[in-house]
């Protein structure tokens, strides 16, 4: 890949606080290598805000290599920049052109307050996870991984489910703000696998008792969601979790 | 929304079925004995309100929820996806239902409430055929149906699929079979639609 340097122009979020109404502010990203990830770009800006005695931006970040979930940025409309199946901190310079202007905004949502510009509160898809996305285990020996036989396209489907990372793209990327696909993949993983099953129905009306009450929008199947999202969750997943809601509203 | 959509998808395969015999061309009379028997049998009479439920519902169902999906994000973004992530007409379905709503009145206006003027109050045997042409013969009309229509098709196009989304009807082995007959129902059904006041207006239909 070709190295080059590019300049920007930025126009960011800024709010002191919750209570802040907040508005965009532009800034000039200098000489900006096309090998940086986009949160580095912010490092540099930061790095010159600081030096200038002026307040540095806040964004959440953790792992930086796109596991945490915790980089939201709605990057020029798009949850997490231009790249399908990707994080903030995975995303490279190298997708904008020299002289672009970037919006940066944080995620939109009324479960999602702001805490601070970029940053926002995503504690409600901890609640829903709370909820009911997880198994209960009775202490004792392990028991032998054989000795529960599992389809292999369960396991697989279930491992895909479970690889959301929690992020909030789906709800930010969804014009109705709703935590469907994340509350469908965190319900799929358990409701495919034989330990998942004691606690099924419980689990589904629980996190989706949680998921209305948290203030999530209703699904109307746009699939912008499963378009966002940085681990490619299927929307397969939202029509399972409405499966087991339906079966498991109709058990005696 | 699901439930009471496919209910009204069903009642379309009927209503563009008895239409649709305006096109044997046999001057309305096999069209006319088709809307003679379905206004005059009272187990259809009892359908009708339960179609009429239904379509409400479904209306009430809608409103509420462009309502109150609304409000779940109270600061807007300032740069929006556009076509890049979704679809135009699934993220306009509350807007190509109020323009099918402000259609359906005029519609019924124009026949139902006709219908059921001869039948109830007046007394007179109308033919609804020559109530057809009647109203076709007139430009607008058929201008705005054939927009009503268009706005029809693209809420099917969406509204087919998502019914079964919604059920929890999503696997790799029935999605290909959903997704062509969504598409194939939307647009036979509504070129159906979109012909009839066409065709009546040049006077092909005779
Ligand atoms: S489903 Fe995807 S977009 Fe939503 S929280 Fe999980 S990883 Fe993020
Ligand atoms: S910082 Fe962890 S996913 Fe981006």
């Amino acid at each position: 890949m070709e190295h080059k340097e590019i300049n920007l122009n930025l126009r960011i979020w800024r709010q002191k606080n919750a209570q802040d109404k907040g508005q965009f502010e532009n800034y000039k990203a200098e000489n900006i290598s096309t090998e940086m990830s986009f949160l580095e770009m912010f490092d540099v800006l930061n790095e010159r805000l600081i030096n200038e005695g002026k307040d540095p931006i806040a964004f959440d970040h953790d792992c930086r290599e796109g596991i945490c979930g915790m980089c939201s940025m709605h990057i020029n409309g798009r949850a997490h920049g231009p790249w399908d199946g990707t994080t903030t901190c995975q995303l490279h310079m190298r997708a904008f052109k020299d002289g672009e202007t970037v919006t940066v905004e944080p995620w939109r949502a009324k479960a999602f307050p702001v805490l601070k510009d970029l940053t926002v509160d995503r504690s409600a898809l901890d609640r829903i996870q709370q909820a009911g996305g997880y198994v209960s285990v009775n202490t004792g020996n392990a028991v032998d991984g054989n000795s529960l036989p599992i389809d292999k396209t369960k396991a697989d489907a279930s491992f895909d489910a479970a690889m959301c990372i929690g992020c909030g793209a789906c709800v930010a990327a969804c014009k109705n703000s709703s935590a469907m696909l994340f509350t469908s993949a965190k319900v799929s993983q358990y409701a495919l696998l034989p330990q998942g099953q004691p606690e099924r129905n419980t689990r589904v009306m629980n996190m989706v008792a949680q998921m209305d009450k948290e203030g999530f929008g209703a699904c109307t199947n746009t699939g912008a969601c499963e378009a966002e999202c940085p681990k490619e969750i299927s929307i397969s997943n939202i029509a399972r979790l409405n499966r087991e809601y339906l079966s498991a509203q109709f058990s005696l | 929304m699901s439930v009471t959509g496919i209910f009204l998808i069903l009642f379309l395969i009927v209503h563009a079925t008895v239409n649709g015999m305006i096109f044997f061309n046999d001057n309305g009379e096999m069209f006319n004995f088709y809307a003679h028997f379905l206004s005059h049998n009272w187990l259809l009479r009892i359908i009708e309100v339960g179609l009429f439920a239904g379509l409400i519902l479904h209306i009430i169902q809608g409103l509420m929820l462009t309502g109150q999906n609304n409000q779940k994000r109270p600061v807007k973004y300032s740069v929006n996806p556009g076509n890049a992530t979704s679809k135009w007409y699934s993220r306009s379905m509350g807007i190509l239902g109020s323009l099918l709503l402000i259609f359906l009145v005029i519609h019924l206006s124009h026949f139902w409430l006709e219908t059921k003027e001869s039948l109830y109050v007046t007394h007179k045997e109308d033919s609804l055929f020559e109530e057809m042409k009647e109203v076709f013969s007139q430009l607008w009309v058929v201008i705005v149906y054939v927009c009503g229509v268009i706005a029809l098709c693209w809420h099917l196009i969406h509204g087919f699929q998502s019914a079964f989304q919604t059920l929890g009807i999503n696997s790799p082995k029935y999605n290909p079979l959903i997704k062509t007959i969504g598409i194939a129902y939307s647009l036979i059904i509504c070129f159906a639609f979109s012909m009839m006041p066409i065709a009546i207006y040049l006077g092909w239909i005779q």
